[in-house]
């Protein structure tokens, strides 16, 4: 039954590395900075799910805090990024 | 795994959890490299935020927690902060690109607020699909 779970395991970290292409991809070809900024978006989700994924497949609990780290600074980023793209500033005076 | 042995109360919701993560997330990044519109692209992460996200911290708990042998609930720490951020981020990130599709003046942009009242207020009824009928005196 182990086996089973190994070959979902391996198959969801594929899927995430999969989508992290695809929102790379979009990244390079977005027309607009807001495609850019939600790729980015999609794009740390995608990291950071990968990142728990190791940790399942390793059963080891350093990749959760690293997973916590990266879904922390992505939020600023994002935050930061459409700040900038609505009032051409990050932080207003 | 570590030579360990999952019991099969983790196994067959962690195997199912996690093949529908996977899925679900990689369906939402097509959308985002596939749809035609800003507004449209906007949907699709949204899911592999959402549910895949979820999906997979539930498989990271059950894992953790048949492993050290008591529940173990750190998950829920990524979790409430993913549910606590996604929506500021949309609905920033959103608002950044209805002024700036605005400005350019661009015809796909949604109507925000006063404008958005005068132009239902002169077009049509949006709920019913036809002209709104005129005010009628009381």
């Amino acid at each position: 039954m182990n086996a089973v779970f190994d070959y979902a395991a391996w198959f969801a970290s594929l899927c995430f590395v999969l989508a992290m292409l695809l929102a790379l991809l979009r990244m390079f070809l977005g027309p607009a900075a807001q495609d850019r900024v939600l790729a980015l978006d999609a794009f740390y989700l995608n990291g950071m799910l990968t990142l728990l994924m190791l940790g399942i497949r390793s059963s080891s609990t350093v990749y959760f805090d690293m997973a916590l780290l990266i879904a922390l600074f992505g939020f600023a980023s994002t935050i930061a990024f459409a700040k900038f793209l609505l009032s051409g500033e990050v932080i207003e005076p | 795994m570590n030579g360990m042995e999952l019991p099969l109360w983790v196994t067959i919701p962690g195997t199912l959890l996690l093949v529908a993560g996977g899925l679900l997330t990689l369906i939402g990044a097509l959308g985002l490299v596939r749809l035609p519109d800003f507004f449209m692209r906007m949907h699709p992460p949204t899911m592999g935020t959402t549910l895949g996200a979820g999906c997979v911290l539930i498989a990271s708990m059950l894992v953790s927690s048949a492993l050290e042998q008591h529940p173990v609930v750190h998950e829920l720490l990524i979790t409430l902060f993913i549910v606590m951020t996604a929506p500021v981020t949309a609905m920033l990130l959103m608002r950044a690109a209805v002024f700036r599709a605005q400005r350019k003046g661009d015809d796909a942009a949604p109507p925000t607020g006063a404008q958005a009242v005068a132009r239902r207020a002169q077009d049509e009824d949006p709920l019913v699909g036809r002209p709104a009928p005129p005010d009628e005196p009381s």
